[in-house]
């Protein structure tokens, strides 16, 4: 049990006055940005990544994952008391939460929320803690040509299974690729895409393309909604917690499900979404008595939450051993990564011990806190609500302009998130996806590197994505998940054929 | 209004309303924009092909990477108009409504005021100038609660982030008055 070993050392390197104190700080901040609207996960990460530029990676790392942590914690309680969801994974816990507050049980629908957010993450960090170090110790192998193979990968896994129309997440993805080109090549030294310009010069940053993407444009959306709301008050009490977690064992195998399909959708890109609904639906066909879902059942509640935070913390396991972000906070954090000096992906594991460990456990550790901070806090949090958006919005754009500022200390890059808010706002109005844009930024120019260095190695022959059978299976697999859609059409027309009968 | 102790109630006192018209549908948005992209990529595009975009004796030169990048988002781009043209249900969806674009502009007037005043007034001018203004004239909130709100955030933004943190921002006039 090297891994146990090393998560050890990992709690040691946690258990420090000051590293507990910058957990609570990330918590508490991350439940505000959840519970706040027009802000959820990605953009509470990209907005206080500044904060921790001048931390040493490992704290800077904690508070970042506690931040993500606590926003995941926070849209629940939106979500049951107010019927808004704070994100897209949360909208299956409003069918079962939102009856039950009105019915008066506010109080179990959190807990159990809570708890099963909790349960969820618990499984995905333990996925993480045994399963990361033996991908990334086998990836320890890959050469360029495997390294571009899997990016690839990613690619296409995100054009033929996303539910995008397929020429739109192409756009985005492409948008991305091509933005990451702009500025200095790497290799030859020449400019790229910068038409003279000195600002072009340095590239265009990712974190200030996130914060105008994510940030600004949600503030715009917002904006357009109508802000009233109503909703009820709740507080928790030790007897009710107490309640729920005694009744929590009758509802293992609903548990045990939901915290399957999140660790299994959340290793693949974009799952929290269809994670969380797919935990419900199951819970809701399995049940013997599928009728009461919607009306306020405490099932409705456990089944969403505990897969939607086991896919989020899952997404964070290809991030580790691969340096391939499964979310786009998880793109985020890669990118805070990078800005600490950190070369994201399997040499992590070899040279950065304390780092990957220190993150490790303070998955375990955060958690644990999160479920305690947020059970007894509710209330308040809940009444951040009362302020009106009018004097929140200001204050959003206001961090994200200092976040985007203090990345390179430029003016035009200000003007770059103004854009990038503007973008924003319009392709998530017209339906074009922003997680492959996000993810293409923060892997565009590996990706341009592991390709040249491979055709350079090469010779310029196309034929060494094929040169082994690792790396072969890898670019055969991916050009299929691109084409997956034909694909599966083609196979139900072959079925058609072969049996009549069954359509 | 009346509140009992287990309720919450905000409200929005410059909400759009429902029945505003629309300004524009989705699918002449798709259609622009796919224009502007099949633009960017042409233009991309012919930068990268004076790069360079063959192979010499060290691999692919600069610009064959990016260069087949922008055939890829050209193509997808053409593609969106084409299935724009066909696609008759986005015709009647609504982009966006009179009264939603009049509320998207207060704030994104405001925000590109504030990018401006950043340059000549330094960052925490600005964003008190911002939190009130917009708290007064948008939120309708009173003066006093306003002006209030707008200095604790500003000052506890500086204390974060020039004093504890050591983030450097943009500073202006006043700054320099206090010798900072």
């Amino acid at each position: 049990m090297e891994a146990f070993g090393l998560l050890l050392h990992g709690f040691g390197v946690l258990l420090t006055g000051k590293t507990l104190l910058l957990m609570m700080v990330g918590l508490v901040l991350g439940i505000f940005v959840g519970v706040l609207p027009g802000l959820g996960g990605p953009n509470g990460v990209a907005i206080l990544l500044p904060l921790t530029f001048t931390m040493d990676p490992t704290s800077a790392i904690v508070m970042l994952s506690c931040i993500y942590w606590g926003a995941l914690f926070g849209g629940a309680i939106t979500s049951i008391l107010f019927n808004i969801p704070g994100e897209a994974w949360s909208v299956a816990t409003t069918f079962d939460g939102y009856p039950m507050a009105q019915q008066g049980q506010a109080a179990q629908a959190l807990t159990a929320a809570f708890t099963s957010s909790f349960i969820g993450s618990l499984c995905a960090v333990l996925l993480i803690t045994f399963l990361a170090p033996m991908i990334s110790s086998f990836a320890l192998r890959f050469g360029p040509p495997e390294f571009f193979a899997v990016y690839l990968l990613t690619f296409c896994s995100f054009v033929g299974l996303g539910r995008e129309a397929k020429h739109k997440t192409i756009i985005s993805m492409a948008l991305g690729l091509l933005l990451t080109g702009i500025g200095m090549d790497t290799i030859s030294g020449q400019l790229r895409m910068t038409f003279g310009s000195t600002d072009l010069l340095r590239g265009i940053n990712f974190l200030v393309a996130v914060i105008g993407l994510f940030g600004i444009s949600e503030i715009l959306l917002t904006m357009e909604e109508r802000l009233a709301l109503r909703g009820h008050a709740a507080s928790i009490s030790m007897r009710v917690v107490l309640g729920v977690w005694k009744d929590l064992p009758k509802y293992w195998v609903t548990l045990v499900r939901s915290s399957f399909i999140g660790c299994w959708l959340g290793i693949t890109p974009g799952g929290a979404i269809a994670a969380s609904f797919m935990g419900y639906n199951l819970a809701k066909r399995f049940s013997k008595d599928p009728d009461s879902f919607g009306k306020g059942r405490i099932e409705g509640v456990f089944a969403p939450e505990t897969a939607a935070h086991a896919s989020g913390t899952a997404a964070l396991l290809p991030m580790l051993a691969l340096g391939i972000p499964g979310s786009g906070t998880a793109a985020i954090l890669l990118g805070g990564l990078m800005v600490w000096g950190l070369n994201p992906g399997p040499l992590l594991f070899v040279e950065h011990k304390d780092f990957v460990w220190g993150l490790i456990a303070s998955m375990y550790l955060g958690n644990i806190v999160g479920l305690v901070l947020v059970l007894s806090t509710v209330p308040i949090f809940a009444s951040i609500l009362r302020v009106p958006f009018a004097a929140i919005a200001p204050m959003i754009v206001v961090s994200c302009a200092i976040g985007a500022y203090a990345i390179q200390n430029a003016m035009f890059d200000i003007w770059l998130m103004l854009l990038f808010g503007v973008v924003g706002y319009v392709f998530k109005k017209i339906g074009i996806p922003l997680a492959p844009f996000t993810l293409a930024l923060v892997l565009g120019s590996r990706a341009e590197d592991a390709f040249r260095q491979s055709m350079i190695g090469s010779g310029g022959s196309m034929g060494v994505f094929w040169s082994n059978g690792l790396v072969g299976s890898i670019t055969t697999l991916a050009i299929a998940l691109l084409f997956w859609p034909l694909i599966d059409k083609a196979f139900g027309n072959v079925r058609r054929l072969w049996n009549p009968a069954v359509t | 209004m009346s509140l009992t102790d287990t309720e919450i109630s905000v409200d929005d006192p410059t909400a759009p309303e429902a029945d505003s018209p629309a300004v524009t549908n989705n699918r002449s948005v798709e259609i622009v924009v796919s224009l502007l992209l099949v633009g960017l990529a042409a233009l991309l595009g012919y930068d990268n092909w004076r790069t360079g975009i063959s192979w010499d004796s060290t691999g692919p030169q600069a610009g064959y990477f990016p260069f087949y990048l922008c055939v890829i988002l050209g193509g997808a781009s053409l593609y969106g108009i084409v299935a724009a043209l066909r696609d008759r249900t986005t015709a009647t969806e609504t982009f966006v409504t009179r009264a939603q674009l009049r509320r998207v502009l207060q704030v994104f007037v405001p925000t590109l005021l504030f990018c401006l005043a950043m340059q000549f007034l330094g960052l925490y001018v600005a964003s008190f100038l911002l939190t009130a203004g917009f708290m007064r004239i948008i939120g309708r909130i009173a003066w006093w609660k306003s002006l209030l709100t707008a200095f604790i955030f500003t000052a506890a933004m500086f204390v974060t982030f020039d004093i504890a943190f050591d983030v450097i921002m943009p500073k202006g006039p006043l700054e320099a008055a206090f010798g900072y």
